[in-house]
């Protein structure tokens, strides 16, 4: 269980992060998503006590986390990937991790396992493939058998059969009760992974449901429906939450009213209808359409040419 | 999770826990061992003080040994055969000292400073097992050089019956103090490292403070020079490695205590600023 209160982090004048409050709960896979530079690693790294929040607190378990007495049991996490040593082994790394807190050798050999890396274990990691750093920096967070699991873009860089990995590995640490956040930019993985969404931009929280809710409920859901008597279709589904789109002259986008509502007042009126389907918003429309306001890099567009000031 | 609280909603059960160990010093400080010898770094850095100190000192002790002939009276008075065979001191403080500044700024250029503090939350505990551990793997290896550097150069020198053996008057003290000058200058390069949090800086800092400013002190006229210099890290510390007590100088322990406060005072700055700055 994650608990954070309020949290602000500023760096001189610019908010990273500004009041936030949430809560990461055991059980479920929670998305932690935002645009490039809305606050995740800052928040991320103050859940770790790596960063002081200006005001605001965050604990884990119940503490702040530098007051666990066993840190690496309380809390696995992976900071973007590469926070190791490059010049040692992938082994030697674990081992030494695992020494501040006498983690024993054999745990060492089964995470190593775990992530698949017996082969090169004893080659540093310098010559490390993003993927490959990847799993090693989930193989530190796994190591103290921890009960929460924070971790920071963990798909980035990994192949497709690394991605799949990794989405089922923390479905199935979630389903044994484990508390578990990770974030990403990418919306498609995390409704793939997730169940449940933090969302925030520039530094402040715009959502905090269920993945499904997400969906509905940041772009709504529409109508498309397909009649050659649209202009009459069209009045008789006016009312005040109802609005009616038209694209082609045949074909209405019709958002506030069920396709059920739609289809009985189409029968009643008499109306042959050609096409009548439900349109849900994907996920990555859901994201852009809310965090449109929260993009902190967005490339200008391009005015005339050769009159750049 | 505590056991005696009720769920408050439907969730599986918690995985067993792991045994859990606490972090202390003591695993701290193994796990910093472990860091520190599985660095190809650390093993050649060391290697290259010990062979600067050994190498270095017979090189000087033969050197003196077969040109005493033709040597001018003035030198000859001023000749101190146990800093002759140590004379690789000089070239020694070189790697010890960046080998000190990287044992943090390594981590910081890496990144793995934040896996580092996450394992330890309380942070001290890193700072405090690197610089023992630093030290006394430097203080180990550097006196057992100093003594062979020592052996060697006085058996070469003693065929010229120039030779003084480690029961002479401050010779023992000469030697001896070659591992704790070096070691200190470990543990004022480990404080600077963790200061700077950059590799180059650091080194840069570590040896403008050592060998730059004392340059720099020469020049001040000597009016000045005469008090302010001897007080100087460097200096002060180097005190301990003469035989000759000379002018304008700290007498051998009082510059090394001194040479010690300065490093005392960079590792209380540095574990002050470990604790306080974001990471």
């Amino acid at each position: 269980m994650i608990e954070a209160h309020g949290l602000t982090k500023r760096y001189g004048e610019r908010a990273a992060v500004t009041d936030l409050s949430f809560t990461v709960r055991p059980g479920v896979v929670t998305g932690f998503l935002g645009p490039n530079g809305a606050g995740k690693s800052t928040t991320m790294r103050m859940i770790l006590g790596l960063d002081a929040p200006t005001s605001g607190s965050v604990t884990v378990n119940g503490k702040a986390y530098a007051a666990h007495r066993a840190p690496l049991h309380e809390v696995g996490a992976m900071l973007e990937a590469r926070a190791i040593h490059t010049g040692r082994t992938a082994y030697n790394h674990l081992l030494a991790m695992a020494a501040t807190t006498g983690i024993p050798r054999s745990r060492v050999d089964e995470v190593v396992d775990v992530v698949g890396l017996r082969q090169v274990a004893r080659k540093r990691v310098g010559g490390f493939s993003l993927g490959m750093g990847q799993r090693l920096g989930i193989a530190s967070a796994l190591l103290g058998d921890p009960a929460t699991l924070v971790l920071d873009e963990p798909v980035n860089g990994l192949d497709p059969e690394g991605i799949l990995w990794i989405r089922t590995l923390l479905k199935d640490l979630a389903a044994e009760g484990r508390t578990v956040l990770l974030s990403s930019h990418l919306m498609s993985e995390m409704a793939l992974t997730a169940e449940h969404l933090i969302v925030i931009g520039r530094g402040r929280l715009i959502a905090d449901t269920s993945v499904e809710e997400f969906v509905t409920g940041a772009a709504g859901t529409s109508v498309r429906v397909r009649t050659d008597d649209a202009d009459q279709l069209r009045r008789l589904l006016a009312g005040p939450d109802v609005s009616v789109a038209s694209a082609e002259r045949s074909v209405l986008e019709v958002t506030g009213l069920s396709s059920d509502r739609i289809g009985r007042i189409a029968a009643d009126a008499g109306i042959a209808l050609a096409e009548l389907t439900p349109q849900q918003a994907s996920l990555e429309e859901a994201f852009m359409e809310l965090t449109r306001d929260a993009v902190e890099y967005q490339a200008p567009v391009r005015e005339k040419e050769g009159q750049a000031a | 999770m505590t056991t005696t609280t009720i769920p408050v909603e439907p969730v599986a059960q918690a995985p067993a826990p792991a045994p859990r160990g606490h972090v202390t010093q003591i695993r701290v400080l193994y796990s910093e061992w472990i860091k520190l010898r599985t660095l190809r770094s650390t093993f050649f850095t060391l290697l290259t003080a010990m062979v600067a100190l050994i190498g270095l000192g017979a090189l000087f002790s033969e050197f003196t040994a077969s040109h005493w002939a033709s040597m001018p009276a003035g030198e000859r008075a001023h000749f101190d055969p146990a800093q002759t065979s140590l004379r690789g001191y000089f070239l020694a403080q070189l790697a010890v000292g960046v080998l000190g500044v990287l044992m943090i700024s390594g981590e910081y250029a890496t990144g793995m400073i934040r896996s580092t503090l996450a394992a330890v939350p309380r942070r001290l505990p890193v700072l405090w097992a690197k610089s023992a551990l630093f030290a006394a793997v430097v203080w180990v290896l550097t006196t057992a050089s100093a003594l062979v550097a020592f052996l060697l150069g006085q058996a070469l020198m003693s065929s010229h019956h120039l030779g003084v053996s480690l029961g002479d008057p401050g010779v023992l003290r000469v030697v001896l103090g070659t591992g704790l000058y070096l070691t200190v200058v470990g543990l004022l390069g480990v404080a600077i490292g963790a200061l700077i949090r950059n590799t180059a800086g650091g080194i840069a800092a570590l040896f403008g403070l050592l060998l730059i400013i004392p340059v720099l002190g020469e020049a001040l006229p000597s009016s000045w020079g005469n008090h302010v210099n001897q007080w100087l890290p460097s200096n002060a510390g180097q005190s301990l490695l003469t035989l000759h007590h000379e002018a304008h100088t700290l007498q051998p322990w009082t510059g090394f205590a001194v040479f010690c406060l300065y490093g005392v005072v960079a590792l209380a700055g540095a574990a002050f600023l470990l604790k306080r700055r974001d990471a």
